[in-house]
């Protein structure tokens, strides 16, 4: 039998088990009634305990979201989504106000476990080791906030960062401790009009992380926000801000697991990031939202608005995912290159096995003069699996001496699946150098073979071939992600692909 | 018992008979080359032996140290010590040289019963190994075989065979594609690694590769057949008179 056709029926085998992080935990939680309406919202800011000015600005959001409809152009294929048929918040009881890791309900703390997310700060030390020649231990130290369902469990490290002037904490204190700086910034890189996810997201999102990094700082720690949907019939939606004063730097990581269910449940995110002058934002995402079974029944939709201001001049934004889950990926990480001489960058790797679709890519708006922009796209789909890349790359009329590269790389793995590039490039002033790339490859016998005669496995040959193929991307994640995401990776090839 | 034998092969590809009834049997410590003209069956020979996908044996046997090799799968084949450097060895890009290698070491240790390398241990063998071959230490750092010249592929199977340690070496066409000075080289090393336990299966064209590999024994292919088998002279008989008149003794 050739080594492809065995690949290809290993993956028709696959069991819904292989998925690692299917577990539920159960615990009591506190819902909003089922249903979307303006009592929802009220619902969830009052839950929040916010000021008026913040539930005005998702009444008007939600009263936009009446008016739009659901955007159709992207190549995925689901059934209409009943959006009365959710439950837009819910907490984990008992609910009362938390001031330091031990009050967190054990359970939560187990799933957090169970997932190698150590919320212990001592965990995390203990955890992770320095670098050879690097003495401070402290720049090893990763913070972590921690999202279940729809509100923050834990922030850890929160008080070192403040020595340092950095704000970490979730968005919905941010929105009471900070309001100046919320609301000088939220909504002002996706607005409230963006798109009929990004509008629903404004009017009912829960949690989320805040950072603002004041000039100069450059973030002693890298920052995490791990996302877990627990709850049945739920939606998560969750809203980031993330900003850099002149000159500062800040590394910051997502990652999102579920429970695996029979029923679609929806993930509608915004992230919103901005970088002044001299400012660097590196946000790496490894999504493992639960995919669905192999035949296609249950995954997490993942319709996601992700968008970076390179608001100042010499700014840079850099955007890195490794997408392994959810039954539907719709999203497209982006940079608005406003100030002069800023840069923007997207490494991508997507993976797609079994049922998913997979529809995402960047956009990269040049309008500040000499701006630059890079962006590696992998894209491995098998199984039944559909993958597209799509991108757009513009130049403004005043982006003089705006340059792009792009380069779209595809493997397939096994017959069934498919792999489609989908760039636009507009570029409005002749000074404007793009070029694009693309590639799609089928995984070939040949190389499985010769990997095989040297004494590998099929499983392995497969790991080796797809983890030299996003290696490019892989070296973009700060380091202890890229051996989880390569771990990541190779485990859906186990399990999924080979 | 022999080391390899090859009794009554018969193989198929897609309805179509390459091998009929082969015949074939190499010692411990032995040269054989095998030589014929295009299409006489020689590498789906080689391919059969390794357990290449896409060949089907419809007939025959083939032993390695009285086991059935058949039976294996090719990842086990080459941990019990069966090697194939490729004709054209493929490119891994990404996949640094020094991953692979260690990947691929440990992977037979592994099915062999064997403890794996540790990192300390396996840099210094494989430190040792490529400086008596004379390869440089740059080459392990590159992706395998991506823009190396043919002569570098071919060090590269060469570097793999010293390191694996395989007791049966099947060279497939190693003289293609390299001029006559990668060819000495490649030759050398092969040489360097003769010895009383390893059997080295030469398979070839021209005599010319012979002139640096000597053989023990030479085969003659035929349409699928081993029509003649002699000593090393029998090499230089061919390249007198050519292959034609075996082509009615097949």
């Amino acid at each position: 039998m050739p080594a492809v056709q065995e690949t290809v029926d290993r993956v028709k085998r696959i069991d819904v088990d292989q998925y690692r992080y299917g577990f539920e935990t159960l615990i009591e939680s506190d819902k909003a009634p089922k249903g979307l309406s303006e009592q929802t919202v009220k619902f969830i800011s009052e839950k929040k305990n916010e000021p008026a000015w913040m539930l005005q600005w998702r009444l008007e959001a939600y009263r936009r979201w009446l008016t739009m409809t659901e955007p159709t152009w992207a190549r995925v294929d689901y059934p209409k989504i009943d959006f009365q048929d959710l439950y837009y918040y819910s907490a984990p009881k008992p609910k009362k106000t938390i001031s330091s890791l031990d009050e967190i309900d054990p359970e939560i703390l187990k799933t957090y476990e169970k997932l190698g997310i150590p919320l212990r700060e001592v965990a995390m030390l203990e955890g992770v080791e320095p670098k050879p020649g690097e003495d401070d231990p402290n720049r090893r130290k990763i913070a972590v906030d921690a999202v279940f369902d729809s509100v923050s469990v834990a922030t850890t490290f929160k008080a070192e960062l403040k020595k340092a002037g950095v704000i970490f904490m979730p968005i919905s204190e941010a929105i009471r401790e900070h309001p100046e700086l919320v609301q000088k910034y939220l909504g002002s890189v996706v607005p409230t009009s963006d798109n009929y996810y990004a509008t629903l997201n404004s009017a009912v999102f829960s949690d989320g992380s805040f950072v603002y990094v004041p000039p100069g700082v450059r973030c002693p720690m890298e920052l995490s926000t791990y996302f877990r949907i627990n709850e049945r019939n739920t939606g998560q939606f969750e809203r980031t801000l993330i900003i850099a004063d002149k000159g500062s730097y800040v590394s910051y990581l997502e990652g999102c697991t579920a429970p695996q269910r029979d029923e679609n449940q929806l993930h509608a995110a915004v992230v919103e990031l901005v970088a002044h002058d001299d400012a660097e934002i590196k946000y790496s995402t490894v999504q493992n939202w639960y995919p669905g079974n192999s035949e296609g029944k249950g995954g997490i939709y993942n319709f996601v608005t992700k968008r970076g201001d390179c608001r100042g001049n010499n700014s840079k934004i850099s955007w890195t995912q490794v997408e392994t889950g959810s039954a539907i990926t719709w999203k497209y990480p982006s940079c608005i290159l406003r100030g002069d001489n800023s840069r923007g960058e997207f490494y991508s790797i997507a993976i797609s096995n079994g049922y998913q679709q997979v529809d995402s890519g960047t956009k990269m708006i040049h309008l500040g003069k000499n701006t630059t922009s890079r962006i590696i796209s992998k894209g491995i789909a098998a199984g039944k699996s559909q993958n597209t890349y799509r991108g757009l790359v513009t130049a403004h009329r005043k982006a003089t001496g705006a340059r792009n590269f792009t380069a779209c790389d595809s493997l397939l793995i096994g017959d069934k699946c498919g792999a489609h590039t989908v760039p636009y490039i507009e570029a409005k002033n002749s000074s404007a150098t793009f070029e694009h790339e693309a590639t799609t490859s089928k995984i070939s016998e040949d190389v499985l073979f010769y990997c095989i005669q040297r004494g590998l496995s099929q499983e392995e040959a497969v790991g080796l071939v797809v983890n030299g193929f996003v290696k490019d991307v892989l070296q973009q994640l700060p380091m202890e992600f890229a051996v989880e995401a390569q771990k990541l990776i190779s485990i859906s090839l186990e399990g999924s692909v080979g | 018992m022999a080391l390899l034998e090859v009794k009554d092969l018969q193989v198929r590809v897609e309805e179509r008979e390459i091998l009929h009834g082969l015949n074939l049997t190499v010692n411990e410590g032995e040269i054989h080359a095998i030589m014929g003209p295009n299409g006489s069956g020689k590498s789906t020979l080689s391919h059969v032996i390794a357990g290449k996908p896409g060949y089907e044996v419809t007939g025959g046997q083939i032993l390695f140290r009285g086991e059935d090799l058949l039976e294996m799968s090719p990842d086990m084949r080459a941990a019990k010590g069966v090697f194939l450097a490729f004709q054209y060895p493929v490119e891994i890009p990404g996949v640094a040289t020094m991953t692979f290698l260690r990947t691929a070491l440990n992977a037979q240790r592994k099915a062999r019963g064997e403890s794996e390398y540790s990192t300390p241990d396996f840099l210094k063998k494989v430190r040792e190994v490529s400086k008596s071959l004379n390869i440089p230490q740059d080459m392990l750092k590159r992706g395998v075989n991506v823009g190396f010249s043919g002569g570098e592929k071919k060090r590269n199977e060469v570097l793999q065979m010293a390191l694996f340690e395989p007791s049966l070496c099947i060279l497939d066409e190693m003289d293609s594609g390299l001029d006559i000075d990668a060819l000495r080289v490649a030759a050398d090393g092969v040489n360097a690694l003769h010895s009383p336990k390893r059997a080295m299966v030469v398979i070839t064209h021209y005599q010319r590769l012979l002139n640096y590999i000597v053989p023990d024994i030479v085969h003659v292919m035929s349409k699928g057949r081993v029509v003649k088998s002699g000593g090393k002279e029998l090499a230089l008989e061919l390249e007198a008179t050519g292959y034609a008149q075996f082509e009615d003794a097949a």
